[in-house]
């Protein structure tokens, strides 16, 4: 298969220099938009060529863009800035995979972000960066410099007119700052709450100015589009959605990893791409992309891994990295590990997702200390409605609760057994005993 | 008290970054605690009198975020990733190992003022699991010897 995104990064993944980059054809997709290309015309292109956001929404990038208010028709009305803020704040647990673009090839994020800015009109770029990551911004800094010496940053760039400065914050933690508006609160220097929408980014973000928000691998496509066309791209794909994708696997696998393979690629071929489940266990479940992926199970192989395929049998294609989990493992324990981040990790704003997450940790805690109660996989149903999607400030606890009801679906007799059978005898006035995993 | 000139200076740069100085806020509790190890009441409210926010604002902010520490740790801190590939590849088992190890549990530091220990979410090293992260260094695939080794790097 054709790499695209990972075809500069080395195994050990020392990034190349700006001149090694620039032999292997870097740089150049930026020169053919600031030359010959409009800014709405990258955009157009993007959005024909059908390319979805990597963060986990999947939401069409080159839509997101059309959002952005336009301002070369007049541009005495343009505000200070405008805005391109990248979200390189992977914390979704299970997921490794931007590290590796910023890591392996730190000057593909930097053209593309040039580009994008190009795009959609932005003088400000920011990269913002999970605290964790400092090796990212050791690569991203000095890539960020030699594109400065190079001409291809700053004021005027390369005779067009076009100017743009580029920034990297480092966060402080906290998984909540990868939801957008949370992470311009926390841009901000303020605690990373999210905002509501509307406003979305696009009429009020950064600073209460025009901004767009996407995620590092959906940006890292940008170059290839605008150097190879949308037809091109849209052939990149084996199913419904266009392109490649960066996938990946850990827990109970072979070979954990990641792998360049198209949108599209069977769940059974991916699979076995990692050298399936390890120490010849069998498959139980996995979670597609990410912890807040409703999980799929051995019925699902023959999914085609990209949004619509994954969207299609429930569950959603997230952040491409899945999670395996072998025929030996509880689910309770899975869930309980799950749910306590969700609980821990809850920015506390609203009362659902704060009070009622705690309460699901508690809940599966006694469970898995063969402490249930009658009564208590009905309470978990109840919480997968009541946090659901449009209960709460944000979408953290309906995140929280795609594992939890696809748990409830698929192994609901495995929970159920958990409850002991002189359990009705139990006196439910006292308090339960909930000691955290940690 | 006073922020050294190097801080100060840090902090400064910071905030010619973004549109609104005040934006600096996490950058400055950053650098304070880069240079001190942690972020005493007195060093928020000098680092507050530079970056031009409230003490009250500071303080919102540093205890929002996990990475700033508002107690002192140690020399070295381990923040272990309790997040669901590491629990799914042998977490527990490195947990109470290092416990064990150093005699301390989450949060506490050890009496030789060497390890501090804390509980962090995945380290997007998920393929590396169990993983943890001592400083800015990260360490994957453990087991018990192989912390044995770890730790010894770190005197
Ligand atoms: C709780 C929460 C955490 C998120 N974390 C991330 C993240 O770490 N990285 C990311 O790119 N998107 C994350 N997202 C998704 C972002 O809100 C946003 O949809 C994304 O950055 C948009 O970029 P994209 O369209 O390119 O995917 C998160 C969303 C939620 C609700
Ligand atoms: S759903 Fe949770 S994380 Fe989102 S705003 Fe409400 S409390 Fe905060
Ligand atoms: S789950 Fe531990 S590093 Fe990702």
């Amino acid at each position: 298969m054709e790499k695209v995104l990972t075809k500069n990064i080395r195994d050990n993944r020392e990034p190349m220099t700006i001149g090694e980059y620039e032999q292997a054809g870097g740089w150049e997709a930026y020169k053919k938009a600031l030359h010959e290309m409009k800014p709405t015309e990258v955009a157009g292109l993007v959005k024909e060529a059908g390319l979805r956001g990597r963060g986990g929404a999947g939401f069409p990038t080159g839509v997101k863009w059309s959002f952005m208010p336009r301002f070369e028709e007049n541009p005495e009305k343009r505000p200070a800035h405008v805005y391109l803020v990248v979200n390189a704040d992977e914390m979704e647990p299970g997921t490794f995979k931007d590290r590796l673009l910023m890591e392996g090839d730190p000057h593909q994020l930097i053209e593309a972000m040039a580009i994008a800015s190009y795009a959609i009109g932005a003088d400000i770029a920011y990269v913002f960066i999970r605290g964790e990551y400092t090796e990212c911004q050791r690569k991203l800094q000095r890539a960020i410099d030699e594109a400065m010496e190079a001409g291809y940053l700053g004021q005027d760039i390369l005779g067009t007119g076009f100017n743009l400065k580029m920034y990297l914050h480092m966060s402080a933690g906290r998984y909540i700052c990868g939801e957008e508006s949370a992470l311009l609160s926390a841009l901000e220097g303020r605690r990373a709450v999210p905002r509501h929408k509307p406003p979305f980014p696009a009429a009020s973000g950064l600073f209460g100015q025009p901004t767009t928000v996407n995620n590092v691998e959906t940006i890292c496509n940008v170059p290839h589009i605008v150097k190879n066309g949308a037809e091109w791209y849209k052939s990149l794909g084996l199913h419904k959605d266009g392109g490649t994708k960066i996938f990946g696997a850990s827990g109970h696998v072979a070979r954990p990893g990641l792998v360049e393979l198209p949108l599209g690629t069977k769940l059974s071929d991916l699979l076995d791409h990692f050298g399936g489940v390890r120490g010849g266990r069998k498959l139980k479940a996995l979670l597609p992309g990410g912890g807040s992926t409703p999980l799929l199970t051995d019925e699902h192989l023959n999914t085609p891994m990209d949004y619509e395929g994954v969207g299609a049998v429930g569950s959603r294609l997230g952040t491409g990295t899945m999670v395996v989990i072998d025929d030996q493992t509880p689910i309770v324990g899975v869930l309980k590990n799950l749910e306590h981040f969700y609980a821990q990790e809850s920015c506390g704003w609203c009362t659902p997702c704060r009070d009622g997450l705690p309460w699901v940790e508690r809940i599966l805690t006694n469970l898995e200390a063969g402490h249930g109660k009658p009564g208590d996989i009905e309470l978990l149903d109840l919480h997968v409605k009541l946090l659901g999607p449009g209960k709460t400030f944000c979408a953290h606890a309906p995140g929280a609760m795609g594992p939890l009801e696809s748990g409830l679906k698929y192994f609901r007799d495995e929970l159920a057994a958990l409850i002991p059978p002189e359990a009705d005898t139990l006196d439910l006035t006292q308090p339960a005993n909930a000691a955290s995993n940690n | 008290m006073k922020l050294s000139q190097t801080e100060i200076e840090a902090i400064q740069h910071e905030m010619t970054l973004y549109e609104d100085p005040g934006a600096a806020t996490i950058e400055a509790l950053k650098i304070v605690q880069e240079h001190r190890g942690w972020v005493s009441d007195e060093s928020l409210e000098a680092a507050a009198a530079v970056v031009g926010v409230t003490p009250t604002q500071m303080e919102a902010v540093a205890t929002f975020y996990n990475l700033i520490f508002r107690q002192p740790v140690g020399r070295h801190v381990i923040m272990i990733c309790d997040s669901i590939s590491c629990y799914l590849t042998g977490y527990e088992e490195i947990l109470a190992y290092l416990k064990k190890t150093l005699g301390i549990e989450f949060g506490q530091t050890t009496p030789d003022n060497r390890f501090t220990l804390l509980p962090i979410c995945c380290l997007g090293n998920c393929d590396n699991g169990p993983a943890m992260r001592i400083n800015t260094d990260y360490h994957g695939r453990l087991t018990p010897d192989k912390v044995d080794a770890i730790l010894a790097e770190y005197p």
